[in-house]
This record gives C-alpha cells, sequence and structure tokens, in this order.
C-alpha cells in the first residue's frame, strides 16, 4: 500500500500545463434571426505599451460561438469610441446596428487593472448595463468572460455560462500503449490544464458544486477506483477501492456526499459514501444492473439506470425513502441521466434501434425530445445556465465534443487537433 | 522500494520529458503494487506458476491448440450476459482444469461494445465475466481461483466503429 502511495506522487509530477487553445469550438448552427451587435475595440490607458489582452475580440468570440448573436466583424466597424459621448449614433445606425459594447481597460497605479464597459442600445440612445471591475492580471481573461455572461444575460434573458469551465478526457494511441488524460479547460477551450495522465482508462469525471474537486474512475491500479482530486492543488485521495466496480461518481448539492456504483455485494448496485465519516449507504437492491447515479439538484433524489424491466431505463429513488420509480418509458435504451439545473427535466443517451442519440426527457409530461443524429452520441451533461448541453459524439475522426442548444437550434463542435476526446463534464458557474 | 529512488525515478521522467519513457517507467511501480494487494497475479507470472508447479503435460495441454483449453475469449450478444451453447466444452474443459490445478488463479476480463454509456457497459462487462464465473464454479473451479475485472468499452479488441468490430468487443477473456 505504501508503494502505492508513492505510485501517486510519481503521477502528479507529470501535471503540466498549457497556454493555448486546446480545444477548437467552432458553431455548426445558429438561430435564425440572432441578435446584431458590435464589440469595439477597447480603450488602453498605456498606449507605448502592448495591451495584456484584447478583451474585445475575447467577448466577439463569445457571444458569436453561443449561436445567439451576429457580431460585426472587427474591420467593419466605422468607429471604435471609449466614451458615451463619443457614440456616433446615426453611423450605427445606418448600417442597422442595435447593440455595442465600448470599454476601457487602465493599468492602476498598484500594478492591477481596472476594465470597465458599457453596453449601449443604438436605437434608444441609453446605456443598458454598465460594469467597471478592478482585476489582478491572472484573471483579465475571465473577467472578459463575465463581460459576455453580462452582456448574454441582459440581451436573451439567459445567465451567460462562458465563465465556466469543462472537464474531458483525451486517448492518445502510440505503438502499444493508450494514453488516456483528464484535462479541464475554460468553456472557450483556452487555459487547458492536465489534472491526470494514465495508460489505463479514465472516466466519468464529475465536478463538485463548488467547481473545487472533480471525482473521476480510474483503472491505474488495474481495477476501477474512485478519486476526489482538488484542481487548485493536484492533491487527490480514493474514496472507493472495493473488489469489483467502483465507478459513476456524482456529488451531492451540498459536497459532503458521493454517489457510486460499487459491485462489492454481487452486482452493481448504488450506494452513497459520506465524504465526512466516511460511511456507506445502499439505495439499491437489485438483481439486474444498476449504476449512473446521478443527484437531483434539491439532494433528495437519485436518478439512475437499470436493466430490470429487461433493457436499460431511467429510475428516480428518493434517497431516505422509497422504492424506485420508472422515469423512461420510450425507446428500447435511455441511460446516464443527468439533472437540467433547475431539476426540470434530464438529459440522457436514448435508443430506439441502432442509432444512439442525445434526449431530454421532461419530467412533467415524461416526454422525450430527441436532440442530436447520432449514430454514436453518449455521455450528455447541461451547461450550468441549462441552456446547452455537451456531449461525445463519434465521427470519422474518433471521438469528438459537441454542443446543442437544448431547443436544437444551436449546435457547436469542439474538436481536437489529434486523438480522440470524450467524457465531456460541464462545470458549475464560477465564483 | 525507498522514497529517494521512486523520487530520482521521477525527477528522471521530468528530465525526459518523454511520454514513451514515462509510460514505460511507470508500470513496473503498478505491478509491484498489484503483486502486494491482490491474490491474482498477471498474465505473465501466472504462466509460470504453471511450468514450475507441475509436470510439463499442464504446460502443454493449456498450449495445445486442439484442446478446448485453447478457446479464451467467449463473444456475446448485444446487451446480454448469456452464454452460447457453443462454449460449453471450453468452459467445461477450463474449470476441470482449475479444478485439477488448485494453485492455478485466472483473470476472467469482461468487456462490451462502444455503443451506449460507458457505465453501463461497465456494468455490463462485469455481468458477462460474472455469468463465465457462475459456470466455471458449477463445473469444479473454486471461487477463489477466479478474478473479475470489467474494462467495460475502454479496452476494445478492435478499435472499429462497425458490426464486425462490435462483435469481436462484446467478449469475456480468460487469462492464465
Amino acid at each position: 500500500m505504501r508503494i502505492f502511495i508513492k505510485s501517486f506522487l510519481i503521477y502528479f509530477l507529470f501535471v503540466s500545463f498549457q497556454a493555448h487553445a486546446v480545444l477548437d469550438i467552432k458553431i455548426t448552427q445558429g438561430i435564425e434571426e440572432p441578435i446584431p451587435i458590435a464589440i469595439t475595440m477597447f480603450g488602453w490607458s498605456q498606449p507605448s505599451k502592448v495591451a495584456p489582452i484584447d478583451i474585445a475580440e475575447i467577448i466577439t468570440n463569445d457571444l458569436a460561438r453561443s449561436g445567439r448573436f451576429n457580431v460585426m466583424d472587427a474591420e467593419d466597424l466605422p468607429q471604435n469610441p471609449t466614451q458615451f459621448d463619443a457614440i456616433s449614433f446615426n453611423d450605427w445606425r445606418k448600417l442597422g446596428m442595435e447593440n455595442i459594447v465600448i470599454g476601457n481597460l487602465v493599468l492602476t497605479d498598484s500594478g492591477n487593472y481596472d476594465v470597465s464597459f458599457r453596453l449601449v442600445d443604438i436605437y434608444r440612445k441609453k446605456q443598458i448595463a454598465g460594469f467597471r471591475i478592478p482585476v489582478k492580471t491572472g484573471l483579465l481573461r475571465r473577467v472578459a468572460h463575465q463581460v459576455s455572461d453580462i452582456i448574454f444575460e441582459k440581451l436573451t434573458g439567459i445567465e451567460g455560462a462562458f465563465n465556466t469551465r469543462v472537464a474531458y478526457i483525451t486517448v492518445k494511441k502510440n505503438k502499444t500503449k493508450k494514453i488516456h488524460t483528464l484535462h479541464i479547460a475554460d468553456a472557450d477551450g483556452y487555459n487547458a490544464k492536465i489534472l491526470l495522465k494514465s495508460p489505463e482508462p479514465l472516466l466519468s469525471p464529475s465536478w463538485s458544486y463548488d467547481g473545487k474537486k472533480i471525482a473521476y474512475v480510474s483503472f491505474e491500479g488495474k481495477n476501477s477506483s474512485v478519486f476526489i482530486q482538488d484542481i487548485s492543488t493536484g492533491a487527490r485521495v480514493r474514496v472507493s477501492e472495493f473488489e469489483g466496480i467502483n465507478s459513476s461518481p456524482s456529488w451531492s448539492p451540498d459536497g459532503s456526499h458521493l454517489a457510486v456504483t460499487l459491485s462489492k455485494d454481487g452486482n452493481t448496485e448504488i450506494y452513497v459514501i459520506n465524504l465526512i465519516t466516511k460511511s456507506l449507504k445502499r439505495i439499491t437492491n437489485h438483481d439486474g444492473i444498476d449504476t449512473e447515479p446521478t443527484w437531483s439538484p434539491d439532494g433528495q433524489k437519485l436518478a439512475f439506470t437499470s436493466n430490470r424491466s429487461g433493457s436499460p431505463q431511467i429510475y428516480e429513488i428518493t434517497i431516505n425513502k422509497g422504492k424506485p420509480k420508472r422515469l423512461s418509458f420510450e425507446g428500447t435504451y435511455n441511460a446516464r441521466a443527468r439533472y437540467s439545473p433547475s431539476g426540470n427535466s434530464i438529459t440522457l443517451v436514448h435508443s430506439s434501434g441502432n442509432s444512439y442519440h442525445i434526449a431530454i426527457l421532461d419530467l412533467n409530461n415524461g416526454y422525450i425530445n430527441i436532440l442530436t443524429d447520432g449514430p454514436l452520441d453518449e455521455s450528455p451533461s447541461f451547461a450550468p445556465n441549462g441552456s446547452m448541453v455537451i456531449y461525445a459524439t463519434t465521427g470519422r475522426r474518433g471521438g469528438q465534443l459537441a454542443a446543442i442548444s437544448v431547443d436544437g437550434r444551436i449546435k457547436q463542435r469542439l474538436g481536437l487537433h489529434q486523438g480522440d476526446v470524450r467524457e465531456p463534464a460541464w462545470g458549475p458557474f464560477l465564483k | 522500494m525507498s522514497i529517494r529512488i521512486l523520487f530520482v525515478i521521477g525527477l528522471a521522467f521530468l528530465l525526459l520529458g518523454c511520454s514513451k519513457d514515462q509510460i514505460k517507467e511507470e508500470e513496473p511501480v503498478e505491478v509491484t503494487d498489484l503483486n502486494a494487494n491482490s491474490t491474482a497475479s498477471d498474465e505473465d507470472s501466472a504462466q509460470t506458476y504453471g511450468a514450475e508447479d507441475d509436470s510439463g503435460s499442464t504446460f502443454s495441454q493449456l498450449d495445445d491448440p486442439q484442446s478446448p483449453l485453447s478457446v479464451r475469449i467467449i463473444y456475446f450478444e448485444y446487451d446480454s450476459t448469456q452464454i452460447s451453447s457453443d462454449y460449453r466444452s471450453a468452459i467445461e474443459a477450463h474449470s476441470l482444469y482449475l479444478q485439477q490445478n488448485p494453485n492455478t488463479y485466472i483473470t476472467l476480463e469482461g468487456h462490451a461494445d462502444e455503443r451506449g454509456s460507458r457505465e453501463y457497459n461497465l456494468a455490463l462487462g462485469e455481468g458477462r465475466a460474472k455469468a463465465v464465473k457462475q459456470q466455471m464454479l458449477l463445473l469444479g473451479a473454486t471461487s477463489n481461483q477466479i478474478r473479475l475485472v470489467s474494462y467495460g468499452e475502454e479496452r476494445p479488441a478492435n478499435d472499429g466503429h462497425d458490426d464486425m468490430s462490435w462483435q469481436q468487443n462484446r467478449r469475456v477473456e480468460i487469462l492464465y
């Protein structure tokens, strides 16, 4: 056992960081009448030096990638005003522009920065939103995403999710081995960081609700174990290493419990680990497969996959009492449920034949709405604002990630330059 | 192994910065651990047992391509853990072999094809391995001779995305 612990230390020596965008995110379908907007170049207080970051470019990319905006190209901008009074409203109106964003980046005496911006309605000649945000150097990109979030919410009525992160697993083949790597990256594909590299399979990354930890399944001991890793320090603990399967971690909203799948008592059943007392509570008891637990946002229920009816279907159980209730009835295969942030619906993998699709099950009426074309789509999870679902898809180039809006109108591809990418999990809002 | 040696190995990885070397070096650490923690052993050491332990006859029996013992992979239908009757004689032969060689241990490695969800497939792979174990126990093997592990869809025999690949991936491997 001591040797085992030391081998983990060796793994940590491989933790490394990359500064460029690893994931290449492209919008493949947007809404039919996107909102026109122009993001003008931000003013910069030290014209003799290069600005540390192009905030307008980050906002432009965020909004364009969302599929809900028609963002004017930088070279078509008629002017780059940095003050409200300098906006020539007539010039913008002639171009049919409805909204513009102007802003300034100021280096303060303390060596930090002030980011200020105004979102302006051209036709009403009125400011819709305006903020000044003091910020440290390392957080400038994040603040740019926060500005995108504010603009997005003001104009669409939907909470923005640009200031968030995504976890995913890549697999690269060399001659004899497959290298499995767990990454996290900003939602725009930048700031990718490696959390773990292993010659053995990795799967099922799951974010804690505070966004500080990730639980996952690793086969590094030649059997599955569940680990919890602290994102900022890289320190981790093995929370489940029973005989048989240890898998499918899902956090309780308050972070005190982890639901898992274990087969130590015969076949796969759902258990809940109390992370404070380390006690284990069995939730299901059936001869069939019970797996893939996922915690409801109110913390009261677990949805899970069971083949007790003969084929995989989604069931829900109240944690402290009661029998499982079947939720999915349409189709021959419904698995890998994840609740929406509101708890009103579930995204899942659905099949009625040979093709596997991402679908949404409406918990109010029981209807299943199929979102994707397949043929091999899997691992869906909601963005924390509930507006998009990210998932994995298998195409000609192997595994890729994609995202689709819950109404099916917006589609994105998240590609890697090489290798397979799979098992995406959208993290919570960054505080 | 002392902390110092491990530290030096770790440092060497850092200096080399070569992923191929990293992987080669990591594995001995893991194998050491596996043997320390588990009653089962990996393929290589288990075969050494057979050769040292007994006369040459057991060794040749396992290697004889005419013997039903040469069947080391059992294939399954989609989303099923049912064993086809075609494998009856092979499973009988392995069970008998285990009964006659009580110091021999095997691992039954369960696998699934890539369709559907990964975690469900992990459970499905275990169900398949468990079904094979159950038959072997009925036919003379004892429980502690058989270790189960499921890799679900994570270790395909064939990386393709078609019916033929999927057929080859829905399997239990019998590893001595």
